[in-house]
């Protein structure tokens, strides 16, 4: 069955099973790679995508729910002022080793930050637990996404 | 930051005249590059005592430096980049010497070749691990640095007609103080190919290093931070098609029968690949592969070790380990001080096998066609890729390319190459690339697993607690003896034994003993930190139990230990001063600690724990101290150590890979857990200024780790856990 999805305020169509994981659209249907395949059972967030600003695992989420949503992905998450201010986070504070789970990570870190510009350590935990980071970066995601709260602060 | 994986680059008219005047001890010869430009060789100098045979056998260049008529510098070199900061931090050495901006220099991925690119210490493997890519290349990159500096100011004196003494490099130029003149590299490449190479050159000071022990900016961030780097898992050659695979369940069976009707009948789904021991399913995408494999109706054969059981294999160890294996290291005479003891202390150890889950599953990519084969992977051992590619095709070696990316997580598992194998053997049923995916639970199942190992050990105490006899044997595989043979002599190689023996403690009568035993239905491999993440704990948790046994304070005894080995009495002092050693803390949390001198660097750590009443443990705060050297790139280092404390925690709590009915247990992270960001501690890392050649960085921290916090459950519950990962439920506070 044919599809047509929003991906990045792009529409496309695409002829799949309607159970197929929005994960699998993207990455080798449409061609856009940055989302990343981990564990397909939403357990590490390595898929993550924003639905509707919501950070979701894509590995899980089948075409025929997608319906009129808005898909971001990490190819288009610095257009939104979240994602920029958590990409350049990232930058300055060096969070990334190998990589592979990070546009996970600044996924679900930029709808945190998105919804709550001033999150504690504990909203950090909430949010990004569902994030596994092999490399362990997790001492630098947290001080990054802190900093880019703090760039929130300030009228950013 | 542009990584090219073109051809090796050839040497235009390379001087081989030249080579006969060749000063043995020479490892950098120079000459013109094609297109004009100055193209400098290196041999990287073998460890080990190789080196005189390795220049009986004539000069092997494995890394070239070419300085464009442009004047961009080219490195090429055989590391890859696996999230280590490799890329940054070995160009930052010919940055150096050069006097040249880091982002001048552009870095090419050596092509598989292991003539050419073999890791001197890894016995001329082309490999990236054991932490060295930083210690095999601190002093000849540096070296080859500072010869094209003075070729290049050689050669601009001589067009200015001045004392090439007169002159300096800076900034990418030659300049002539005394007249102002300056000349930029690339104008003088080509001059600079045809002076002479000089005997001897001055590195620079220390204290005139400009980037070597300055932070640098990781030069593969960016693409990494918006969805554009291209792992090995995110090539995607014209046509490509997807397959995932169902392999043998139980190591060593086979495919009884396959009944694929429904599977075929899934939209999107190509082809049914049947081979001995696996079934792959080609899709148009990964959803209806992994919907196709769900609907194939396998039968297995089993083979022989459908009934092995974890228990099993560790029973085979703890057996072996009542006989006597080959001696790792023999000091003094354990047996006369043990008669003389005071106090005798002895302890069994345990640790499991462990997979690697690295974050980004197994793949490869491939394209066999009749004349050739094309392989798309993210793998450390590139030569062998392309060998098992030319062995399983049938094909010559130089009809296979491989295409190297970035690794989405290594950690020893892209040390194999046998994810390449089977992808290439399905390939050969497949027209057209094909790209082989598996899923985490094919990840997790059928690894190459870090060896389960059996310690046994005894220590003698004199009458004030000292240790007079320490004696340690152990049981289980040997990585080394499979992958690098050579290096496996007299029953022990200097991997499965690294941390076991040279501890920093001085211990008068010191016996090691070693046993291989190579476990039956499951293949190991290497996994980051490698033996000293087995031994480490051991040694240092045993270490702790003798201070407990001599009612001493665990740092005050290892410090007394110290005398002769001054840099680890260093770091031990400087972590535990700086984690507040001694200072009360509330009940049921306590303060582990370890010192280590692996991979050429010494690490002290604390782990602050606090083990809740039904026996959760959390590691709140980790203070580690390294002497690593001289320090590259500081933000690499503590990186990497943050890394590794949070790769061995892991460990410590959760991990565990174990056989049921020859069937690995555990399938995703549900059954195997990693560390997430709640469970996380704060690190502080400490670096000690140093001017000794560096050391590994990327593994040392995890093994250091382990100790810490089993040390620190001890000072917290009085618990002593020796065997991983941690038994939470000893450590209930009885009601």
């Amino acid at each position: 069955m044919t599809y047509a999805i929003k991906v990045n305020k792009n529409t496309h169509s695409v002829d799949v099973d309607g159970d197929t994981p929005l994960l699998w659209v993207l990455r080798d249907v449409l061609g856009m790679t940055g989302t990343k395949f981990g564990c397909g059972m939403a357990l590490c967030g390595a898929c993550t995508v924003h639905v509707d600003g919501v950070a979701t695992r894509s590995c899980i989420t089948p075409i025929d729910s997608i319906g009129t949503s808005e898909i971001t992905t990490i190819e288009g998450i610095g257009a939104t002022a979240a994602g920029a201010k958590i990409q350049k986070a990232w930058l300055d504070r060096e969070v990334v080793q190998c990589g592979y789970c990070q546009s996970g990570q600044i996924m679900s870190a930029s709808a945190l930050l998105a919804s709550n510009p001033h999150p504690t350590d504990a909203d950090i935990d909430d949010a990004m637990s569902g994030n596994i980071c092999r490399c362990g970066t997790y001492v630098r995601i947290r001080e990054a996404l802190k900093q880019a709260a703090q760039s929130t602060g300030q009228g950013g | 930051m542009i990584l090219d994986h073109r051809a090796s680059p050839t040497l235009g008219s390379d001087r081989s005249s030249s080579l006969d005047g060749l000063s043995r001890r020479r490892f950098v010869q120079a000459g013109a590059a094609a297109g004009g430009g100055l193209m400098l060789s290196l041999n990287l100098p073998f460890a080990h005592g190789a080196a005189e045979a390795a220049e009986a056998a004539g000069f092997a260049p494995n890394a070239f430096i070419r300085i464009d008529v442009d004047g961009q510098i080219v490195l090429t070199m055989p590391y890859v980049e696996m999230g280590q900061g490799t890329y940054t931090s070995i160009p930052m050495l010919i940055a150096e010497e050069l006097e040249v901006d880091l982002k001048q220099v552009q870095l090419e991925h050596a092509p598989p070749n292991e003539k050419l690119y073999g890791n001197p210490l890894l016995g001329g493997i082309q490999a990236t691990g054991n932490s060295n890519a930083m210690r095999a290349s601190w002093q000849p990159l540096r070296q080859a640095g500072a010869t094209a500096r003075t070729m290049l100011v050689s050669a601009a004196a001589k067009r200015w007609n001045v004392d090439p003494a007169s002159c300096h490099a800076q900034s990418g130029e030659v300049r002539h103080a005394p007249t102002g003149r300056r000349t930029k590299y690339g104008e003088l490449a080509a001059d600079a190919a045809r002076m002479p190479v000089p005997d001897n050159v001055a590195l620079k000071r220390p204290e005139d290093f400009k980037l070597i022990g300055t932070p640098a900016k990781r030069l593969d961030t960016p693409a990494k931070v918006n969805g554009t780097a291209v792992y090995g898992i995110d090539v995607r050659p014209p046509g490509v098609k997807i397959a995932t695979l169902a392999q043998s369940p139980v190591f060593g069976g086979r495919v009884k029968s396959v009944d694929d009707a429904a599977a075929k009948a899934v939209k999107g789904v190509r082809q049914i690949v049947r081979l001995d021991d696996a079934v792959a399913v080609v899709a148009d995408h990964m959803g209806a592969a992994k919907k196709g494999l769900a609907g194939l109706k396998i039968e297995w054969d089993d083979g022989p070790h459908a009934k092995l059981n974890t228990d099993d294999i560790v029973g085979e160890l703890e057996q072996a380990t009542l006989n006597p294996g080959a001696v790792a290291q023999n000091i003094g005479n354990v047996e006369q001080a043990m008669a003389g003891a005071v106090t005798k202390v002895d302890a069994t150890y345990q640790v499991p096998f462990l997979a690697h889950a690295t974050m980004e599953p197994m793949n490869c990519t491939v394209h066999v066609r009749r004349d050739g084969c094309e392989v798309w992977v993210g793998n450390q051992v590139l030569a062998r890729a392309q060998a098992t590619a030319a062995q399983t095709t049938g094909l010559p070696l130089d009809k296979v390319v491989v295409h190297n990316h970035l690794i989405g997580g290594g950690f020893g598992r892209r040390l194999e190459v046998d994810g390449i194998t089977r992808a290439v053997e399905i390939a050969k049923h497949v027209d057209g690339p094909v790209k082989v995916v598996w899923t985490r639970e094919e990840d997790i199942q059928h690894d190459m697993y870090r060896p389960c190992f059996f310690d046994r050990l005894f220590a003698g105490l004199d009458e004030k607690g000292k240790p007079v006899a320490w004696n340690h044997r152990f049981a289980g595989s040997s990585i080394i003896a499979r992958w690098a043979p050579p290096l496996f002599n007299n029953g022990v190689d200097p991997d499965t034994t690294e941390g076991a023996i040279d501890l920093v403690y001085a211990l008068p009568n010191m016996h090691v003993e070693y046993l291989r035993v190579e476990p039956r239905g499951i293949p190991t491999a290497f996994w980051r930190s490698v033996g000293p993440s087995h031994n480490v704990f051991v040694t240092e948790s045993f270490m702790d139990e003798l201070a407990a046994a001599a009612k001493q304070d665990a740092v005050a005894y290892r410090l007394a230990l110290l005398e002769k080995t001054p840099r680890a009495k260093a770091v031990l002092a400087l972590a535990t001063e700086k984690a507040g050693w001694g200072q009360p803390l509330p009940q049921r949390v306590g303060r582990g600690v370890s010192v280590q001198f692996v991979f050429a660097t010494y690490m002290a750590q604390v782990a602050e724990v606090e083990v809740s009443k039904d026996g959760a443990v959390r590691v709140r705060r980790v203070v580690c101290a390294v002497d690593c050297g001289t320090v590259v790139n500081p933000d690499t280092v503590q990186a990497q150590i943050q890394s590794a404390i949070n790769f061995g925690i892991t460990a410590a709590l959760h991990g565990e890979i174990t056989l049921k009915d020859g069937r690995v247990e555990q399938a995703n992270f549900d059954t195997y857990q990693m560390l997430r960001i709640n469970e996380a501690p704060a690190i502080e890392v400490h670096i000690v200024q140093s001017r000794e050649p560096p050391g590994g960085m990327g593994e040392a921290g995890t093994s250091a780790i382990v100790p810490a916090v089993t040390n620190a459950i001890f000072a917290a519950t009085g618990k002593r856990l020796r065997k991983l990962p941690i038994d939470t439920s000893a450590l209930k506070q009885p009601a």
